[in-house]
């Protein structure tokens, strides 16, 4: 169809054909390895552990005393009933481990949300204010980089009593330190520049300043930081539980189950194997994502 | 220089002092101490007797103030359950701690650096790939799990290492394998990226251009500069590892601070833990100011700016 352009003001034939910031960025997210492949076994992770009531096989807790440790499928005496075998209480591995995934995601991304709003709160903060106010925050984060999180957060958790909700929060409150840290330097990066400069001179007020002209330049640097604190997260909580101080059973944490594991791994090496590898797995593709974001969005760093 | 080095200094006094009245109110405010040093079944009266006999019915300022008199002195007070002092355990336990890092950022640096250096000397090669997969693999593998991975291939099938216990030195390749692991990528993409940015800078043309050799200019120009940001990383990173000893050492047996550590929190040995706990932030707080003078002394532009 011929369309005739009498408005000397329409876009050009090549800004038309030029994709839009927003498409070119989706296609260099479609087009990297690690975020189309780190991004598709999180989505099953997370489909996993959405689904988990309508795809499990069993029921993760009930217990089954006459089919104990029955070896996972690929072994020989492995059966299709229990596809990746039994534990020591006769409950289904697989049931376990798509049930396990709830706890991993929820911890990982509950405390990764606390302490991003603590962190990005500070570093915000910090970076647009400088001056006192920016010496004073840097000095609690200092200070909270001293504070050996493990430690205090095994110590803490030991005294209050663990439960999901306790792994949460003290993770929650720990773990804000790098939030603080990238986004002060990104908030320093973006503060002197025009359109901020603009919005002041045009009387806006310091909070609609740091929402609508500071964050959305900053968000970038969130979302990769965003991850890494999911891996984080789900890193600690299992430590804590494989060390009998997180999630406490019968609860199907992961890293509960490689401790569960622990004493029969000599002679089942695929007890701890199981539950380590979807450990393993989850933190790999959330790396992936992360590594893939900082990638595309800021090619300059991209070597 | 000097007057960096005391400024900083004081810094680190102030850290020191916030992250131990911290510490202290967060243990004390978690759970009370006398409830739990009676254990189960105690009755009443026995909590009311540690309470006074351990002074906890005293306000928390008083109780702080009383502690950090004590501790300035190196006193941290009796091991409630262990009935001995517990500076003399900590002193005791701390150089198999101290050992471990070293030996696990030795293993992390000696790994590392010549990757990154390698992978920074041929972008995007085979070597370049097989870096960046194991710093991928190497975050994303949890410490304690690839610890058991350790036991199980060269302690117990290859039977190569003992798997417990911290009699000779040879208990400590394996735990110094599993803490050190988990920096390497770290290290590995400082180094990678610091050596990209230095041998595009215009001083190593230079260099080139003189005609030196390239090794002289690889070594004695370019990674000298490139490693200071890995100097101050190192020392960060040995700060984590004291911490994270907890995990390894428990696994291993290996009778460190972080097992220590391990044992009283399940003892409710409340003197200990706090020790514990000021031990390492301190530790972390020197290594981090040796660290930042060492910066300084490499870089002039960070003691002037």
């Amino acid at each position: 169809m011929a369309v005739t352009h009498t408005d000397s003001r329409l876009p050009s034939a090549e800004e038309i054909l030029e994709p839009s910031p927003a498409a070119k960025l989706r296609r260099r997210m479609l087009g990297h390895v690690g975020i189309t492949l780190g991004g598709g076994v999180f989505l099953v992770i997370v489909a996993m552990a959405l689904l988990a009531p309508w795809i499990a096989p069993h029921d993760p807790y009930l217990q089954d005393l006459a089919h104990r440790l029955i070896p996972p499928i690929w072994h020989e005496k492995g059966t299709w009933e229990h596809v990746l075998g039994t534990d020591q209480f006769g409950r289904d591995y697989l049931s376990r481990i798509i049930y396990g995934a709830r706890i991993s995601l929820l911890i990982g991304i509950a405390a990764m949300l606390i302490s991003g709003i603590i962190g990005t709160a500070m570093g915000v903060v910090a970076g647009y204010f400088g001056g006192r106010i920016d010496m004073a925050i840097t000095f609690v984060i200092t200070t909270r980089l001293a504070m050996p999180v493990i430690l205090i957060a095994l110590a803490v958790v030991a005294l209050i009593g663990s439960s999901l909700q306790i792994v949460i929060l003290v993770l929650g409150f720990l773990i804000w330190d790098r939030f603080a840290v990238v986004m002060r330097s990104a908030t320093q990066q973006v503060r002197n520049l025009d359109y901020v400069a603009a919005a002041q001179a045009a009387g806006c007020s310091t909070l609609r300043i740091i929402l609508t002209e500071i964050m959305p330049n900053v968000v970038n640097s969130l979302i990769v930081v965003a991850t890494v604190e999911v891996a984080h997260a789900v890193i600690l909580e299992a430590a804590l539980s494989f060390l009998g101080l997180g999630v406490q059973p019968p609860l199907p944490s992961w890293g509960l189950m490689i401790s569960e594991g622990k004493g029969l791994m000599f002679f089942l090496p695929w007890v701890i194997a199981i539950p380590g590898t979807a450990l393993f797995l989850l933190i790999l593709s959330v790396n992936m994502l992360g590594d893939g974001m900082r990638d595309v969005t800021a090619p300059e760093n991209r070597n | 220089m000097l007057a960096y080095a005391i400024k900083r200094f004081g810094v680190s006094i102030l850290v020191a002092i916030t992250v131990s009245i911290v510490t202290f109110t967060l243990l004390r405010l978690s759970g009370d101490p006398a409830v739990a040093m009676a254990g189960e079944g105690a009755t009443a009266a026995d909590v009311e007797y540690i309470r006074k006999h351990y002074g906890f019915d005293r306000s928390l300022l008083v109780q702080y103030s009383d502690w950090a008199a004590k501790a300035l002195r190196g006193d941290f007070g009796e091991s409630y359950y262990m009935k001995v002092k517990v500076s003399e355990v900590l002193f005791e336990r701390l150089p198999v701690t101290m050992t471990l890092g070293a030996l696990a950022l030795t293993f992390a640096v000696l790994l590392s650096i010549p990757l990154g250096v390698l992978a920074a000397i041929r972008p995007n090669s085979l070597i370049d790939r097989f870096a960046l997969t194991l710093a991928v693999v190497g975050q994303a593998l949890p410490s304690f799990f690839f610890a058991l991975i350790l036991i199980l291939f060269l302690g117990v099938k290859w039977r190569l290492l003992p798997i417990s216990g911290s009699e000779s030195w040879l208990n400590f390749i394996m735990p110094a394998i599993a803490l050190g692991y988990y920096a390497t990528p770290a290290f590995m993409r400082l180094t990678r990226a610091g050596m990209l940015d230095v041998l595009a800078s215009d001083y190593i043309r230079t260099a080139r251009a003189k005609g030196l050799r390239p090794l002289t200019v690889l070594f004695k120009h370019a990674l000298r500069n490139a490693i200071i940001p890995v100097v101050s990383l190192a020392a960060v990173q040995l700060g984590f590892m004291l911490g994270g000893s907890i995990v390894i050492e428990t696994i291993f047996s290996l009778n460190g601070v972080g097992r220590l550590a391990w044992q009283s929190i399940q003892r409710s040995d409340f003197e200990m833990m706090q020790a514990i706990v000021l031990v390492v932030a301190c530790l972390y707080i020197v290594l981090t100011y040796i660290a930042d003078l060492l910066n300084a002394y490499l870089d002039p532009r960070i003691r002037v700016g």
